[in-house]
Order: C-alpha cells, then structure tokens, then sequence
C-alpha cells in the first residue's frame, strides 16, 4: 500500500464511529491526503491543504486536520471546508451540497 | 480585448488545483501564484495584493478582468470567461 492508502484506511476506522466519512470522490480525498502528508513534511504537521500555513503549530493548531471547524462544518454544510470529511447524507446525495465558506477568523491568519 | 487572468492558490488544494485545470481546458492565458511556495520574504506583499481584492484571504482567489471570484465556483468562472 501506498503511504497515501495507508492514511487512508487509519483515517477512515478512526473517523467513521465518530460519524465523519470520506468524500466519495476518491481521487479528491487521495489528493487530500497527499496534500496533508507534503504539509507534514513541510511544516511538521498535517495542516489543511487548502488553508495557508503560518509554519507556526501553535498558531495553526486550529487547522491540523482534522480542523476544529470541521464539526460546526458538517454539521451545518455536510461537508469540512475542503470536502475531506463529509457527513453520511453529503455523501448520499441527500443534502444540499453547498461550497462551504471558510470559519476560520481572520485573525488567527498569520503570514 | 483579452482579460487578463490572475488565480492565487495553495499547491495542494484540490479546489485551488480545479480551477487551474478549469482555466488550463479553456485555453486562456492565465498567472498563478501558488502562495505556499512564495519565497517567505515575498508572502506579505503577495497577501497584501490579495486583500486589496478581497477581505478574505481564501483560496483559490480567482481574478478575471475586473472581477474577482473566491473559491472553486465553476459556473460563475465560466461565466466571467464567456466561455
């Protein structure tokens, strides 16, 4: 298995009985995950791929996947801010699936 | 005349990276600026550019002529492209 997989099946028992699911589009969680360990290896840890690194974990450890938003997210959009996890219905096509916008305050940005 | 087309973008964001295939399949001219390879000494004045355009700093921010467009939206992308 790739590094990509084995992420993938670790992140996946760990998260669905908490009722966090993978995307189904498969190509865009592996590009995720791809994108999580660069960030791992870049910063030296899993920021978001789709949010900007301070390269400062205390400043970003709102954003190490899986981000503190990402409950509030799929709770009210189906879906985390970068569609890595998704609820059960997002999946199932039975609820609405809209771009969610970012939660993160602007003034935990630093750059 | 040709509108000139602008994306800033995170390297390993799938929304960041649809919108350059997006922008790539439509044949125009375009610039990216993947922010998180930056040298660190140019990050501000990049982020800088990217608030006189919008108060948000997410990503892709997407500028096309004179509009601009936050996040993968493909339709309205398409729209502002007239394709």
């Amino acid at each position: 298995m790739t590094e990509v997989e084995t992420l993938y099946e670790m992140l996946r028992k760990i998260q669905e009985p908490k009722g966090f699911f993978f995307n189904q589009d498969k190509p865009k969680v592996f590009e995720l995950l791809e994108g999580l360990i660069v960030n791992k290896e870049r910063y030296g840890y899993m920021c978001c791929p789709c949010r900007l690194s301070a390269n400062d974990r205390e400043n970003d450890k709102d954003i190490i996947c899986p981000c503190v938003y990402r409950e509030p997210d799929v709770r009210e959009y189906g879906s985390c801010y970068c569609n890595l996890y998704v609820s059960k219905e997002w999946n199932e096509g039975t609820t609405a699936r809209e771009y969610v916008p970012e939660r993160r305050p602007l003034e935990k940005l630093r750059f | 005349m040709e509108k000139i087309v602008r994306v800033y973008a995170l390297s390993k964001c799938p929304h960041c990276n649809c919108t350059k295939r997006l922008l790539l399949e439509s044949g125009v001219q375009f610039e990216v600026t993947d922010v998180d390879k930056v040298p660190k000494e140019s990050v501000t004045a990049v982020m800088e550019e990217i608030k006189t355009l919008t108060e948000r700093y997410c990503f892709p921010t997407i500028v096309i002529g004179t509009k601009v467009i936050v996040g993968y939206h493909e339709e309205e992308i398409r729209e502002a492209l007239e394709l």
